[in-house]
């Protein structure tokens, strides 16, 4: 624990750049052929890849950081024989909430109109164990 | 705020004829504020004379901060005298870990067959704090600490009072995770630490073709010094960790390297970290 605590310090402004994990988890997937994104530990999508632009239907600079929810809802996705899959269920929320990995295989509509089967993979990203920073969500064409 | 460099090479200590200007001694600085706080950033083999003036300023309280445990941070603790001196309080504050303490894994280097005598057995009161994930106030400095892209765990530190502030991250490589000119600041790696500071002591190990044959060593070109400082909008670079193979003339190329690439950069300056160099912050 901190020892010397004196009043007369200068308050400090805490300032923020994204978590060393997050800028290191955005660098690999920018190199990764598979469809990637990341969410920081609040559920706000802050990147995916330039694979993934082609599940998505748009790049990431056109959508910027949203709320990653908001963002899955816009895929209308349900399992492989149509029924409508809950935010709960579904891998990126189970990561997210429940802090595990989570697979399912799903049916999405993307931006462009195009129904696509994917997989999804979302697992948790701690810098330390009680340090969760977020989540790393691949998609695999199906 | 008064900053001095003790040690400024990086990797090993380097000896010799041909770096009497710059300096042989591994990483150490030490930060004094006008209230007597001492702060000692690092535990490289400059912090050996360093001990013997502070216990002849009659120094008793003394907190070292720890980027992080490779050798050339760590090598000078045990020759560190006010260690030596039962009425000095050594606060040791670094990076934690998922499987040791700091402390434990400190005391590996006080250890056989790497040495004679036990961490537990020195004579100084000894502290061992690991570096909160917010920002902490030390009498009147206000510090903060965060990882940075180094091979294992690794901080850099951020430290202010109500007038200047200045930055120390010895051993980075922000360009591992992206061209740094081409991201925001967000996504810089120790961008928050060095951001605005007046002061900013920062890798630059390798001229810019040695840079691209040790990629992932956890070190910075000179270029990349200079981007990143360009991009957290930092008042002067300090150029510091210097290559062990970079005699004091080579050193002089790599500053006027940072200088080429500094003109034009808005007024910011660009030299070598040198033992004995003072920084003398407002």
């Amino acid at each position: 624990m901190p020892t010397a605590v004196v009043s007369s310090a200068p308050p400090v402004e805490e300032r923020r750049h994204k978590h060393l994990v997050l800028i290191l988890a955005r660098e690999f997937a920018s190199n990764l052929a598979t469809p990637t994104l990341i969410a920081d530990d609040q559920g706000m999508l802050v990147f995916y890849n330039e694979a993934a632009e082609s599940v998505v239907g748009r790049q990431f600079a056109e959508v910027g950081e949203m709320p990653l929810e908001e963002w899955t809802e816009s895929f209308d996705p349900r399992t492989l024989d149509s029924v409508p899959v809950s935010p709960e269920r579904s891998p990126t929320r189970i990561a997210l909430d429940q802090r595990r990995p989570a697979h399912e295989a799903l049916r999405i509509t993307s931006v462009d109109g195009v129904e696509r089967d994917v997989a999804v993979t979302a697992f948790p990203l701690f810098a330390h164990a009680d340090e969760f920073v977020g989540i790393v969500a691949i998609f695999w064409r199906e | 705020m008064r900053v001095t460099i003790w040690g400024c090479r990086g990797s090993v200590p380097t000896p010799g004829p041909e770096t009497v200007t710059y300096g042989g001694n591994t990483s150490c600085v030490e930060v004094s504020l006008d209230d007597g706080t001492i702060i000692v950033l690092d535990a490289g083999t400059g912090i050996r004379l360093l001990g013997f003036q502070l216990l002849d300023r009659g120094i008793r309280k003394i907190h070292l901060c720890l980027t992080h445990l490779h050798l050339d941070h760590l090598e000078g603790l045990r020759f560190f005298a006010p260690l030596w001196n039962e009425r000095v309080e050594l606060d040791i504050w670094g990076p934690p870990s998922q499987e040791l303490s700091l402390g434990e894994r400190i005391a590996r280097a006080f250890s056989p067959p790497l040495f004679p005598v036990e961490l537990r057995d020195v004579p100084a009161a000894v502290t061992f704090h690991d570096v909160p994930r917010g920002p902490w106030t030390i009498d009147r400095a206000s510090l903060m600490a965060q990882f940075v892209v180094h091979p294992g765990p690794t901080v850099g530190y951020r430290i202010a009072t109500e007038s200047s502030s200045f930055a120390y991250i010895p051993d980075h490589e922000p360009a591992l995770a992206g061209a740094i000119a081409e991201k925001s600041p967000d996504w810089i790696s120790g961008a928050s630490l060095a951001s605005g500071v007046d002061a900013l002591v920062h890798d630059a190990q390798y001229f810019e073709d040695e840079y691209e044959e040790r990629i992932g060593w956890g070190h910075s070109s000179v270029a990349d010094a200079v981007a990143f400082t360009h991009a957290v909008g930092a008042g002067r670079l300090v150029l510091f960790h210097h290559e062990p193979r970079h005699t004091d003339d080579l050193l002089e190329q790599l500053e006027d390297r940072a200088r080429d690439l500094t003109n034009g950069n808005g007024g910011l300056s660009a030299m070598l970290a040198h033992e004995g160099m003072v920084i003398e912050l407002p």
